[in-house]
């Protein structure tokens, strides 16, 4: 008989995360065309009850133990890797957040299969599996077709929207007893805090976001007068954060934060899934960006092919004279 | 303390990308390579411990176009020794997924053991692995990617090194040497080094040769790819056209119609 479909339900600090439901939805798909059950697999210490919220699944696998109370790869591997050799999984569906980020891998190392990375959609036809990854920044896809079992998969967050895959049923739970040895060779310590900012990025309805096209601090001012004229903040990606041009509390995306605000302007920004991920959901997204080929045009609603140095001070003084009429004619 | 730092070469996706015939991959002739962006992080990393705790750093990359440039660049920034594994054609890191990076990399005779394993967090064409996981597990150490510092206690062996994980949390750990981390940021933006300086270090220093060991991989490596295309747009943005001025004044009609302004 094939093996389950099997989604690791990703839980970080007793809670579930948005993208276990958008997998459970992709892993429902992918389990009806294989004509075999979805499973959740719940891996922590003492968050049984989160399996409650995995009703989109016929059945939740629950591992309990105190060396999978803290974050260390390594240790939440071995627990996955025992528990696909106890029950032979066809398919292992892997958030591929923060969280997790090199569970993937180690699992795929440990169990001598292989792994994709980075999948924006699994499909199955005819019982053959058929993956999709965004690569290259988002600017490629490569189809792979996974031969071996398990098929180990990397998800990538947004595969289906997060409502899709919560039910109201309350699923089975099976516990399945593990052994784990604590590894010597790394301790978790603690958690360090964001240090919070002058302000919650994720509470503003306009945001113009710098990118690294923005190419120095100084120009960041440019950005700065445009969220000024339209009474909004200004926040950035990555390479912006890293070279110290704006504050952590500032970053957009997967290691920062998700923003859905009215208004979402990226200036200069590529594109990258990493980024895309946090700010996909705004109301209006208007992307400035010198590469006609920049994946964030396939994310924005407007898009300018232009210079972000001559496209930001021109918007501003366009606001700004808008204003000054609409002030006159009040 | 010897610090090892994994190099790969990757595509500049700033050019235009364009597909091989046989549209499965990208079509090496005009592409422009350069450093994984995620790499350069871990050798400034590395040099970095290095200023701080002395010792020495190798960079270690596959063959690859402008390989050469990379690897002299990295000498010229203060590395001690530049490796490069090729395969005689010239073109292993542009096939060579993370499984066979890690793969051949511990193969190399003489690199091994080192303190420190650094390598970018991710690399833009990895598509069968994460490279420090794969590493890690293929030597038997311990591994944590998304790596943003690292304080090492020299004469206790171990490293306090944080991980990222959502919303700009990080987590603390400690980590017994030696061990693979993958580098998401160095402490310092990477630093620059002028072209005359890579000239001199093409003078003065040599990149040492290493042949590509044969993947024992028992079937697990480098995933045959189907297809490769550009992603199928759904929907595109609407580009707005004309002057600045015009620009600024459609879009400003479209902010208005929304009430944003
Ligand atoms: C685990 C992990 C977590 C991550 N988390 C995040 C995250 O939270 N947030 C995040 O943003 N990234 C994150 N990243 C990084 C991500 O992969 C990308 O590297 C990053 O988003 C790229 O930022 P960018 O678009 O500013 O830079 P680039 O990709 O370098 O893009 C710059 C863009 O600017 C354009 N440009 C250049 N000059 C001009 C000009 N004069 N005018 C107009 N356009 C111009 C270029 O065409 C290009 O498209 C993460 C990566 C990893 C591995």
């Amino acid at each position: 008989m094939a093996g389950n479909v099997w989604v690791l339900a990703e839980q970080w600090r007793g809670q579930l995360s948005d993208i276990t439901y958008e997998v459970l939805a992709l892993g429902k798909e992918v389990a009806t065309a294989l004509g075999v059950d979805l499973q959740a697999v719940l891996l922590g210490h003492e968050i049984k009850d989160l399996a409650r919220s995995l009703g989109e699944a016929n059945s939740v696998l629950y591992l309990d133990h105190t060396a999978l109370a803290t974050p260390v790869p390594e240790t939440f591997a071995h627990a996955l890797t025992f528990a696909i050799r106890a029950r032979r999984p066809h398919v292992v569906l892997i958030p591929l957040t923060n969280v997790n980020w090199e569970l993937g891998a180690l699992l795929a190392a440990e169990l001598e299969v292989g792994y994709v990375n980075a999948c924006k959609d699994v499909r199955s036809e005819g019982g053959k599996l058929e993956t999709r990854s965004l690569l290259y920044g988002g600017k490629m896809e490569a189809i792979v077709n996974p031969g071996q079992s398990p098929a180990i998969l990397g998800i990538l967050p947004g595969v289906r929207p997060t409502d899709q895959g919560r039910a109201d049923a309350m699923p089975p739970v099976e516990e399945l007893t593990v052994d784990l040895l604590e590894t010597s060779s790394i301790r978790w310590k603690r958690y360090l805090e964001v240090e919070a900012g002058d302000i919650d990025i994720s509470k503003q309805e306009v945001l113009v976001s710098v990118g690294r096209g923005i190419q120095s601090r100084d120009n960041v001012a440019l950005a700065e007068d445009l969220a000024g004229a339209l009474g909004g903040a200004v926040c950035g990606s990555r390479p912006v954060i890293d070279q110290g041009w704006l504050p952590l509390s500032r970053q957009v995306g997967k290691s920062g934060v998700v923003v859905k605000p009215k208004l979402y302007v990226a200036a200069g920004i590529s594109g990258a899934p990493e980024h895309v991920e946090g700010m996909k959901n705004s109301d209006l997204i208007v992307a400035v960006n010198s590469d006609p080929q920049a994946p964030i045009f396939n994310v924005a609603h407007y898009g300018i092919n232009a210079d972000v140095m001559d496209v930001l001070p021109t918007l501003t003084e366009a606001v700004h004279s808008r204003k000054e009429v609409k002030k006159h004619a009040a | 303390m010897k610090i090892i730092v994994l190099l790969k070469m990757v595509p500049d996706v700033v050019e235009e990308l364009e597909l091989a015939a046989d549209g499965k991959a990208l079509d090496t002739e005009f592409l422009r390579m350069i450093a994984n962006e995620f790499d350069n992080h871990a050798l400034e990393e590395a040099l970095l411990l290095k200023e701080k705790y002395s010792g020495t750093v190798t960079v270690v990359a596959l063959d690859a176009p402008e390989v050469d440039d990379a690897l002299f660049t990295a000498l010229a920034k203060g590395a001690d020794q530049a490796l490069k594994i090729t395969d005689g054609d010239g073109t292993l890191g542009t096939r060579a997924g993370a499984y066979r990076l890690a793969q051949t990399l511990s193969s190399v005779p003489g690199l091994l053991p080192a303190d420190l394993i650094l390598t970018g967090a991710q690399a833009i064409d990895d598509l069968d692995g994460l490279t420090a996981p794969l590493v890690s597990h293929l030597l038997g150490l311990p591994q944590l990617a998304i790596v943003t510092k690292i304080s090492v206690d020299t004469t206790a062996g171990v490293a306090t090194v944080l991980r990222e994980f959502p919303g700009g949390v990080r987590g603390e750990y400690e980590v017994k040497l030696p061990a693979v981390l993958g580098i998401q940021a160095a402490e310092k933006p990477p630093r620059y080094v002028p072209v005359a300086k890579v000239r001199a270090a093409m003078k003065s220093q040599a990149i040492q040769s290493v042949p590509a060991a044969t993947a024992a991989d028992g079937g697990v490596g480098l995933l045959p790819v189907e297809e490769m295309s550009k992603p199928e747009v759904t929907e595109h943005a609407q580009m707005l056209k004309g002057s600045p001025e015009e620009i600024a004044n459609q879009l400003c009609e479209i902010l208005a119609a929304r009430g944003l302004l």
